[in-house]
């Protein structure tokens, strides 16, 4: 009833959309949340079943019990990817109806008000404009696939309803975060999105170091979330509203360019956006976020919450034109942790830590093209990457899925992630061999995969910022740098799960098998995808030469069209301020000759890169050993980067911590606090004293009184 | 005379009252409160409270005196009372605190003469032409029937809860 | 006569004060604090000859709660008696919580 009496008050908050009339945008957030409320009623009718079968004495069944699969197994399955389906044809119907009409302002709808405080009030409203759909296409199309995979990925987990209520979840708070219409209600879902990602990635909660895993991650979100709130005050104190569009157009006034207050609120958005996104300093707790299940990484840990980042700096990309230092930050956090991160990448044998990773690196190229105002291009990546990157995740699942029934079925304890112990699957798993090798060429940037475009735009758009300094330069070649290294550790992972001889195991080996339907189609969606994501943003100078003749790809430029009127101001304060990007790279050389010099590159590191690992022995993870010395020591343990956390960081913080809680609390605050008791228990048994309960004595002390009232009231 | 009389009562209104205190044996204590309450009456009587004294001797010492008297035969506490008063340090600080008090009662009292009382309100003269106007019962009652009617009221009603409540705590099976 | 009339009344109610203080039968005390109402009541006698004839209305009052507490405070005392079999306050130390 709720739900519909909001949608109406949406509908009638009718205000010039120019033409653009969203439909039902309150109901595709409302979905996956009455998802969320429908699975979590099951979840908690499963758990106190299985509650009460554990005290009955059974064993918790592993895979279907005879009576066959109960309701709370079979609903989650139509209800959790039910209702992402309609929200994203509802998405999809927004997305064709804007696609007809040009819209400079965002949509607004407000549906109440959510905290009217002295001079803030907020409403609780959804914008609506180019930025957001393209988010919202991504969230919801991309979940959609990862929630049907999980139907065969998660079919035998005791857990099923609880995991499609926790993933529904996630995506209405992520929902939320990229329909917000002001910064407290992004806030919500930022906040929201932390919560499912801890909840999922502790989903195996008996597992301590999963447990521990989810807590990392959540706690150093907090580090970022701390940025965030310090950025929402400052607005606040500035602008005294937190509304987007009021913010935004007030900005250029307000805010002096590259004054401090703008640069302490640009850095305080990035030290946000480094939480959430996982970028150098903080991005230790996304490799173990791989914990959860694999279509979580997918989702959440590659494709959509880990993107929040890049969404935030793309939102207040005003904010960050109007401070160049804090532009700069984020090219260079991105352009360090996109390098820094491949080549931990290099030396990794878990399928998952490898992919997780690439990710950070691939994070780091967004941040890139955010920090040299190339907004468009960063969200282009973001696009393409949440496709390939989802393909990839879902293919290690896929894979994990097999090697994990093949050794279950002979017991043998082996690690089911450890690519040492893989090889050779493509006979075994042909789908997922196939379109992990499209996602794999498109994430290397192969000509016409959709990495090509949007990381190389990304590539582009660096070098050609070098008039502005010659940090872009550096930043430049590590971009470069990065691409390569990228192209080889996917190599890398390609060929030592799927090619080569088979390292399973003799008796484990007949059970490896395909994954089923379920699991393949989506895959297979993603390939596409991860194919002709790319076509709607090749820069024009390439379709007049490449394409020119064959009259192919209509949509030149079209992304950077789309986002225009998101991107407008800041573009225009960028123009003004820093100058029109440079018309080559470097070191010379236009489009077309960095696309092929950059294919060229990327295709040869992945056949040199396929020779190399090919040639090389691999033995299976128990009989291998770890690299004794050199850089290859120091990649495997990631440049000990968590060592030195927990030497500088963790422990003085624990040793602080447990000194404040010895001392300051037990000692000095409990001790006052017993202190008084005592005291007053002490008072109490010297009053008590009196307390004869003997008549004698109270008229005796009630004498004395009356004399000393006397007293007093005669002297 | 009249200062005679009023010596002659107050001499055993106190010898009365010190009986009541020294004397061990409570059917003594008794009697000699019953004398120190007649005495009070004979001092009401010379003090123009005709109608107090009356009350004083009906209610005090006979009414609320017999109820006394009834309780201690009722508790057979005829004998048995060797340790009733206190002795040495008891009895001491006892009279210490009393003595005390008394000095400081005395020592205000010292030295008070009805000059400014009589100066301030009406005195003896307008009492005794209230008397001679109303008469004994008709001073006292109007004040109570006209200014006083809600606490004489409120009495009544405590009189019946204090009924109540003695025969309750009385009979309870304890 | 007015000033005669306050000392005695003070008198007899330390006479009475001491007797409380000095007594342990229950009875008696409640006799002493009897004896304590009335050295009361004679200072209102004493004083309501130059005041007033409200005087002698609260010392009828007093008197009839003397009457009212008289009953109550016995049948305190015998329902305390059945249970101690005794009415000497130093066995009971029942005022307290």
């Amino acid at each position: 009833m709720t739900g519909i009496g909001l949608l109406t008050t949406g509908l009638a908050a009718q205000d010039a959309g120019a033409g653009f009339d969203p439909l039902l945008p309150g109901l595709i957030l409302l979905l996956p949340f009455l998802g969320f409320v429908a699975n979590g009623i099951l979840a908690l009718i499963s758990g106190v079943r299985g509650a009460d079968r554990v005290r009955a004495g059974e064993t918790e069944g592993h895979g279907d019990s005879a009576a066959g699969r109960p309701l709370t197994q079979s609903l989650p399955t139509w209800i959790g990817p039910g209702v992402m389906l309609v929200a994203f044809v509802l998405t999809l119907v927004n997305f064709v109806a804007l696609l007809g009409v040009e819209l400079t302002e965002p949509v607004i709808r407000s549906y109440w008000t959510w905290m009217a405080t002295g001079t803030l009030t907020v409403e609780a409203a959804l914008q609506l404009d180019q930025l957001s759909l393209i988010m919202m296409m991504v969230v919801t199309g991309v979940g959609f696939l990862i929630h049907v995979f999980s139907v065969g990925y998660m079919k035998e987990d005791p857990g099923y309803a609880r995991y499609f209520a926790y993933l529904n979840l996630f995506v209405f708070f992520m929902l939320t975060l990229v329909m917000g219409a002001n910064f407290p209600m992004m806030f919500v879902g930022w906040e929201g999105v932390g919560l499912c990602s801890y909840l999922l990635i502790g989903f195996w909660f008996q597992d301590r170091e999963k447990a521990d895993a989810g807590k990392k991650a959540f706690i150093v979100n907090r580090i970022g979330d701390f940025g965030l709130l310090m950025a929402m005050f400052m607005l606040f104190a500035l602008f005294g509203t937190l509304d987007y569009v009021a913010i935004f157009e007030a900005a250029p006034e307000v805010l002096a360019y590259g004054g401090f207050a703008a640069t302490a609120i640009a850095l305080f958005l990035l030290l946000g956006a480094i939480g959430k996104s996982a970028q150098v300093p903080l991005y230790v707790w996304l490799p173990d976020a791989m914990a959860g299940p694999t279509p979580v990484s997918a989702l959440i840990h590659a494709a959509t919450m880990v993107t929040a980042g890049v969404y935030l700096v793309a939102r207040a990309s005003v904010l960050f034109a109007l401070a160049p230092v804090g532009a700069a930050a984020v090219a260079t956090v991105g352009a360090v942790t996109a390098l820094f991160a491949a080549t931990i990448a290099l030396q990794q044998y878990d399928i998952k830590k490898v992919l997780a990773y690439s990710t950070v690196s691939q994070l780091g190229f967004m941040f890139m093209a955010v920090g040299v105002g190339a907004y468009a291009a960063g969200v282009f990546h973001l696009m393409t990457h949440a496709f390939f990157k989802a393909l990839l995740f879902l293919g290690a699942g896929a894979v994990i899925h097999s090697m994990h029934h093949a050794l279950h079925a002979t017991h043998k304890d082996w690690d089911a992630q450890d690519m040492r112990n893989m090889g050779g699957l493509r006979r075994f798993m042909p789908v997922t061999w196939l379109t992990m090798w499209v996602a794999t060429l498109a994430i290397a940037g192969v000509w016409p995969f959709a990495g090509f475009f949007s990381k190389d735009e990304i590539i582009w758009f660096v070098g050609t910022s070098a008039p502005a300094g010659a940090l872009y330069v550096v930043l430049w070649a590590m971009a470069i740098a990065t691409a390569l290294l990228t192209a080889f550790y996917m190599t890398r992972l390609m060929v030592m799960t799927f090619h080569g001889s088979n390292r399973t195991g003799e008796g484990e080996r007949p059970h490896l098998h395909e994954a089923p339907l379920s699991m393949t189609v989506p895959l297979g969606i993603l390939a596409v995808l991860s194919v002709v994501g790319g076509w709607v943003n090749v820069p024009g100078s390439i379709r007049e030469s490449v394409f020119g003749g064959f009259g192919l790809l209509p949509m030149s430029d079209w992304l950077d069209r789309w986002m225009e009127p998101v991107t407008a101001s800041a573009q225009a304060i960028r123009l003004e301020e820093v100058g029109a990007y440079a018309a080559t790279a470097p070191v010379g050389g236009g489009h077309v000759v960095w696309g092929a010099v950059a294919t060229g590159l990327a295709l040869a590191v992945v056949l040199v890169g396929a020779r190399l690992v090919g040639s090389r022995e691999i033995r299976p993870a128990t009989e291998s050993e770890a690299p004794e010395a050199g850089v290859r020591k120091l990649l495997y343990n990631k440049w000990y980067v968590d060592e030195f956390y927990d030497r500088f960081i963790v422990r003085p913080l624990v040793g602080l911590s447990r000194f404040c809680w010895r001392w300051i609390d037990q000692v000095l605050i409990d001790g006052t606090v017993n202190a008084v008791g005592t005291v007053s228990r002490g008072f109490g048994w010297f009053g008590s004293l009196f307390q004869t309960g003997q008549i004698n004595t109270y008229a005796f002390i009630v004498t004395l009184g009356a004399l000393a009232l006397l007293g007093v009231l005669i002297f | 005379m009249v200062d005679i009389l009023f010596f002659v009562f107050a001499a055993t209104a106190v010898g009365g009252a010190l009986g009541v205190v020294l004397l061990k044996n409570p059917v003594s204590s008794l009697l000699f409160m019953v004398g120190t309450l007649a005495s009070l009456a004979g001092l009401f009587v010379l003090m123009e409270a005709h109608f107090l004294a009356a009350i004083q001797v009906i209610v005090y010492a006979g009414a609320i005196m017999v109820l006394f008297l009834f309780v201690i035969m009722l508790l057979n506490l005829g004998h048995d009372y060797r340790d009733d008063l206190k002795r040495g340090l008891g009895m001491f600080t006892g009279f210490a605190v009393a003595g005390a008090l008394a000095g400081l009662l005395v020592s205000q009292l010292r030295g008070v003469d009805d000059t400014p009382l009589a100066q301030h309100f009406p005195g003896p003269d307008a009492l005794d032409a209230l008397l001679a106007e109303r008469g004994i019962i008709g001073a006292i009652a109007h004040p109570l029937f006209t200014d006083y009617v809600v606490a004489f009221e409120l009495v009544g009603i405590l009189l019946l809860v204090a009924l109540v409540g003695a025969i309750v705590i009385a009979k309870r099976r304890v | 006569m007015l000033a005669e009339a306050l000392v005695l009344s003070a008198i007899l109610f330390v006479i009475g004060t001491a007797g409380v203080l000095i007594r342990r039968n229950a009875i008696i005390m409640f006799l002493c604090v009897e004896l304590q109402l009335n050295a009361v009541n004679l200072s209102f006698v004493a004083l309501s000859q130059y005041i007033g004839i409200e005087g002698q209305v609260f010392v009828f009052f007093i008197m009839t709660v003397a009457a009212a507490e008289a009953a109550v405070g016995l049948a305190i005392i015998i329902s305390i008696f059945r249970h101690y079999e005794t009415v000497n306050v130093d066995n009971f130390n029942l005022l307290k919580w």
